[in-house]
């Protein structure tokens, strides 16, 4: 089931009543999310992907703009008739209720034609218990599991009535590390197997880029970039982007362009033609760097910080934007420790430059 | 060494509160006991030198009494009415209030006005409400004043007037009084603590249950009951221990006698019946008359607590 969103719009009107400043907490989100998809809404807190999500679900109702599952116009229907499945933050497991008895309960809410039999109820919410493995746990209550266990009841939950698109808030955020990792994949997994338009809320760029087919770049409820993983760490929209995305995350320099040739402080470091001269902002990643005993770019040499295949190596640069400029190299690279100043020259197609004022890319 | 020393001192520090309690409250019991079981105990005999033996005559004789009798059964009516009937009406005001807006903290104070009003004033004003003063139900010749606002009410929509609470009135609408003005002076309190423990329920669990195609009433009944029967239990169980003490009540609506004029008595209680063998200085018979009380008050705190272990959900 494809879903599109139409010119999405939520205004939140203004708490304090003496100034009338409305929130716009989503402003004119378009986007087509493609049948069977995961899709991972990315930004940071308060950038109105969560907002968008609940839209979708039919928890928020829409200041402006439509949303269709299909063909269908679901901007006016309520949450219980829009077919989706939906799993919280905190799972929102119904404590009183064993896990069994949770999965069952969207089931028992079904009427009219859509009415199963007990059989028919059981032999479904065991089908998905396999699916997401808790098939052992079914008489436990909620408060007597972990957290990723709770997480896959509220995934088995959410997914039980079939829904047309499943919703995650925040699916990993109350796991620990490892099972962050464990999760992520497990989502992937389930997603694939069911095949259904999965729409997720994330802050963590790496859970969006490790699983999500499409990611949608958000801030302060603009969408900043829409494309694959890859591509939007390859080819950053702005610098709003290129910082969100990546670890370590990208060094920003001040820079200018001069008759062609971009100059960080006073090393000319590469040739740009087709950027006409201005002063501009330079984003480089980590990765863009290489060992270069006469590269243009000098930076002073603070230490170096082993990672086993590969070495970060931490320097200064009075352009950085950043406190410290960090590369990584590969391990196998010699660098003299003693020396204090280290040289770069740099990958090109690592290299962004940006406006200095819309902070829009431009090369 | 330095332990015991502080051991004593916190023993100095809980004496003034274990010395209170020992006096007003642990000898009273045990004074009470004593009384109960020795037979035809009188406080005034004992103090001009009278012994009593050894027995269980005063729980005898207090069981044989027919106002006993009446006083346990007007006593367990009213319990076993209003607990369930005032928690329930309590749960419906309280998901009422809660799924309001506007109005809501204006509404809350109305509801909650009975708790913070003398019991005795509401039953003085229950009782003007159902009086008749005048007689209705006399002579053609005798000058009715007012029915009462109930009646007033009764009439306008075309029933007759009842004689509710004056002389010749029936046992059942002398009960239908009471039981309103019971539940009606018990709803504050119970609205308080459930109203209180509805707005601590996570919002989440109702947008799930929304996302799950939940109608009101199953919400209500699978999600909102569930996790407000720790406060439920609680409610229901205080409430039994306060109905089977209710006597202002009474006394509020039927004055002193405990009953319409002409019939007094006929709405006694349980401690009513301990203050009556009080005043007629049968103290051995209102011990165990308190002892009797007692032991039904922890029999039904018993199965309440019983039933709340099979029901409630931490």
């Amino acid at each position: 089931m494809k879903v599109v969103l139409e010119n999405l719009t939520k205004i939140f009107p203004s708490r304090n009543k003496k100034s009338n400043e409305e929130v716009v907490a989503v402003n004119n989100f378009s986007f087509e999310i493609p049948d069977g998809k995961l899709v991972g809404l990315l930004g940071p807190s308060g950038c109105g992907k969560s907002t968008t999500l609940y839209m979708i679900c039919g928890l928020q109702k829409l200041s402006g703009g439509k949303i269709y599952f299909g063909e269908d116009d679901v901007t006016d229907l309520p949450p219980e008739h829009r077919g989706v499945g939906l799993v919280f933050q905190n799972y929102a497991l119904y404590p009183h209720m064993t896990v069994k008895q949770n999965i069952l309960y969207p089931l028992q809410n079904l009427k009219g034609a859509d009415k199963l039999s007990k059989e028919e109820m059981l032999s479904r919410t065991e089908e998905v218990a396999r699916l997401v493995q808790i098939d052992g746990l079914l008489d436990r209550k909620p408060s007597e599991m972990s957290g990723g266990q709770q997480q896959r009841v509220a995934i088995a939950r959410a997914l039980v009535k079939m829904p047309r698109v499943l919703l995650l808030d925040e699916p990993l955020s109350n796991l620990d590390a490892r099972l962050r990792l464990q999760t992520r994949e497990e989502i992937r997994r389930i997603q694939k197997e069911t095949g259904i338009t999965t729409v997720f809320v994330t802050h963590d760029q790496e859970e969006a880029m490790s699983i999500s087919d499409i990611i949608v770049v958000m801030k302060k409820g603009i969408i900043q970039q829409i494309d694959e993983p890859q591509k939007v760490y390859d080819d950053p929209a702005n610098l709003f982007v290129a910082k969100f995305l990546g670890t370590p995350p990208i060094n920003v320099f001040e820079g200018e362009v001069k008759e062609g040739m971009l100059f960080l402080g006073d090393d000319p470091v590469m040739r740009v033609s087709s950027v006409a001269d201005q002063p501009v902002w330079v984003g480089i990643r980590p990765e863009g760097f290489i060992l270069d005993e006469n590269g243009p770019l000098h930076c002073s040499l603070e230490g170096v910080e082993v990672m086993g295949r590969d070495v970060s190596v931490v320097s200064e640069h009075a352009a950085s934007q950043n406190p410290v400029v960090r590369s990584i190299i590969s391990a196998e690279s010699h660098i003299d420790t003693a020396s204090p100043v280290i040289r770069y020259s740099l990958k090109p197609n690592k290299v962004f430059l940006f406006h200095k004022e819309t902070e829009e890319r431009l090369l | 060494m330095v332990e015991s020393k502080q051991q004593w001192k916190a023993w100095l520090y809980l004496s003034p509160a274990i010395v209170l309690l020992l006096i007003f409250t642990v000898w009273p019991i045990i004074n009470t006991v004593r009384m109960a079981f020795l037979n035809g105990y009188s406080g005034l005999a004992a103090v001009g030198g009278e012994s009593f033996s050894f027995g269980i005559d005063n729980f005898k004789k207090v069981i044989e009494y027919k106002r006993f009798i009446t006083c346990l059964k007007n006593t367990c009516v009213l319990c076993f009415v209003t607990v369930p009937l005032s928690t329930i009406l309590a749960l419906l005001v309280s998901v009422a209030l809660n799924s309001i807006k506007p109005f809501q903290k204006v509404l809350q104070t109305i509801f909650f006005l009975p708790y913070v009003t003398n019991s005795i004033a509401i039953g003085m004003v229950f009782a003007a409400m159902f009086n008749i003063v005048g007689s209705a139900f006399g002579t053609p010749n005798q000058i009715i004043v007012t029915a009462g606002i109930v009646n007033n009410v009764i009439e306008f929509f075309g029933g007759t007037a009842v004689n509710w609470i004056n002389s010749g009135s029936t046992h059942l609408a002398n009960m239908t009084v009471m039981i309103i003005y019971i539940v009606w002076n018990a709803l504050p309190f119970k609205i308080l603590i459930l109203l209180g423990g509805m707005q601590s329920i996570n919002k989440q669990y109702y947008d799930a249950a929304r996302v799950d195609g939940s109608t009101r009433r199953r919400i209500f009944a699978r999600i909102t009951v569930p996790l407000l029967s720790p406060m439920i239990a609680y409610v229901v169980i205080t409430g039994f221990i306060g109905g089977f003490k209710e006597y202002t009540s009474i006394v509020g609506i039927f004055g002193a006698d405990m009953g319409p004029a002409g019939a007094k008595g006929s709405m006694n209680t349980m401690v009513g019946f301990i203050y009556d063998a009080l005043s007629s200085n049968s103290q051995g018979r209102a011990s165990a008359a308190a002892l009797i009380l007692f032991g039904i008050i922890l029999i039904a705190t018993l199965i309440n607590l019983w039933v709340s272990k099979k029901r409630v959900h931490y």
